[in-house]
């Protein structure tokens, strides 16, 4: 089998912050190579730079060193769904289309589409306050989905729902992933989350942020978050960074 | 069940339950909003009436509302009445109009450019403080008597309020749907077309409201002064009923000042705020 075509590479990446006469090192010598088509999951400690990462691929912010190689377009979706509360939802999955000046008639048409794949099709008359979580959560995917991008960057998405919801949007993003052939970055502090959706897991250490091991997750979809070689791996990689996280406390 | 179905299944039914159902009974609204205003205007009016027939003042100096009430239904019926309520309103309109594009282009520049910032934004907060009747002198020096002189101090007491509700509600856009603006390939202007102006219209608003408010106080300020030959206006009216110590008449007038003042707010300001807060699920 050939081995796909990458998509993002990523080379001796380093990002500092200036703050005053402080510099935080947010991240430093990370090496990442994604391949096309792949979901790849991130997680970390808190202050590990997986946001960050996610806003250099995004180019909303430039590397401090090394290089960053991105062949495709990017959408992001943060934890909050950042809808415009004066648009409606078909509005609000409509404005990247508007924004990149795309007609109407094929704005209306690629809207009722999105709305349907993530199945808010009677919703698109409301206004995000009149939905819930999830259903706020499904409209930022459909309208990073309207970005109509290859890459698509999560910054932990679903980490304000609740458990159950949580639960039946994996299923709906995997199901949405393996038909659209999309690459995507996910960034999470949930290892579970990240077995559950990931090809990949790139666990992340602290201050700076540096990769601290990668894991192939070979388990077959579709998959569910209460199966048991996803706890298995899942305890596997919590243990990891637990050694990570003491390590801090001892230095 | 195969999983994409019981994940649409599972989703429908989380929906449901989450999505709260909405119930506006649209009549009982009307009535709960009215009947405390009914009830405040026939407090008003007792209260008025107490102090006008307990003899403090003689009564023709202080009349009731017995008295002014049927002079007020006379007046009503005289066509120079409505011909100077007309006046009065074209004047309010053009000079909010006109306050509302310059506030909006000052306030627009103030909250895009730094400089225009540092340069004149607190002197718009000062401008704002400044009784309007305090610029008449110069505008009787800048324009003599004329229609002129009236919309330049109304513009000038108004735009202050409309560019600071501008300013504020730029402002304190969220970083968050800047952002997201961004991210969704929204630049520059296009930034102020579909995030930044968007965002700021509750706030703007609101200074609109305010914006009324000083136009209405500085048009009849106004008014009182700038007195035009053969124009009846609210202010001319008001002025001549004093001349004549009309006690009745001058109350009439002051009651349709308050009126009007009163029913702009409620009918053009008050109703739009609503309607955007409620969009937005704020209200």
């Amino acid at each position: 089998m050939n081995p796909e075509p990458t998509c993002v590479r990523i080379e001796q990446l380093g990002k500092s912050f200036q703050a005053g006469r402080t510099t935080t090192q947010a991240l430093d010598g990370i090496t990442l190579e994604i391949s096309r088509g792949s979901f790849v999951c991130v997680v970390g400690a808190s202050g590990c730079g997986k946001s960050t990462l996610l806003n250099l691929i995004a180019g909303l912010e430039r590397p401090s060193a090394g290089a960053l190689l991105t062949s495709g377009r990017t959408a992001l979706m943060f934890q909050d769904a950042a809808l415009f509360p004066w648009l409606t939802v078909v509005a609000n999955v409509e404005l990247p289309m508007r924004l990149a000046g795309i007609r109407r008639a094929e704005r209306r048409r690629r809207s009722a589409e999105l709305l349907d794949l993530v199945q808010l099709g009677d919703a698109a008359g409301k206004r995000p306050h009149e939905l819930s979580g999830g259903m706020r959560q499904r409209v930022a995917l459909a309208r990073a989905f309207a970005q109509d991008a290859d890459i698509l960057l999560m910054d932990e998405p679903f980490g304000a729902l609740d458990a159950m919801t949580r639960d039946v949007m994996h299923d709906e993003l995997e199901a949405i992933w393996t038909r659209s052939a999309k690459t995507v970055v996910f960034v999470t502090h949930n290892v579970r989350e990240a077995v559950r959706l990931g090809d990949e897991v790139v666990l992340f250490t602290s201050r700076p942020g540096t990769i601290a091991a990668k894991f192939d997750v070979a388990l077959s979809r579709p998959r569910r978050i209460e199966d048991a070689d996803v706890a298995e791996l899942a305890a596997a990689i919590t243990r990891r960074l637990r050694e990570e996280v003491a390590g801090h406390a001892r230095r | 069940m195969p999983v994409a179905e019981r994940t649409m299944s599972e989703l429908s039914g989380l929906d449901a339950l989450e999505a709260e159902p909405r119930v506006t009974p649209a009549a009982t609204r009307w009535w709960s909003v009215l009947w405390p205003k009914l009830a405040g205007i026939a407090l008003g009016m007792l209260i008025w009436h107490l102090i006008a027939s307990s003899g403090w003042r003689p009564r023709h100096v202080l009349p009731g509302p017995g008295q002014v009430l049927p002079r007020l239904w006379h007046e009503l019926g005289k066509p120079i009445t409505w011909r100077a309520i007309q006046t009065t309103m074209r004047r309010a309109a053009v000079g909010f109009a006109v306050a509302t594009a310059v506030g909006g282009a000052v306030g627009l520049a103030v909250a895009r450019f730094q400089v225009v910032r540092a340069a004149v934004g607190s002197l718009i907060t000062g401008l704002q403080t400044m009784p309007s009747i305090a610029w008449f002198p110069l505008a009787l020096l800048l324009f003599r008597i004329s229609e002129a002189a009236i919309l330049f101090v109304v513009v000038l007491g108004a735009a202050p309020s409309i560019a600071n509700g501008l300013i504020a509600g730029i402002d304190q856009t969220p970083p968050l749907l800047l952002r997201a603006g961004r991210v969704l390939g929204a630049r520059g202007l296009s930034t102020y077309r579909h995030v930044l102006v968007p965002a700021a219209l509750p706030a703007f608003v609101a200074g609109l409201k305010q914006g009324w408010a000083f136009v209405w106080r500085s048009l009849m300020a106004g008014e009182l002064i700038v007195i035009i030959a053969n124009k009846p206006s609210i202010g001319t009216r008001l002025a001549f009923e004093r001349e004549f110590a009309d006690a009745p008449g001058l109350i009439c007038w002051m009651l349709i000042i308050l009126a009007i003042g009163v029913l702009v707010d409620a009918v053009c300001f008050a109703s739009a705020e609503r309607l955007l807060l409620r969009r937005r699920g704020l209200g």
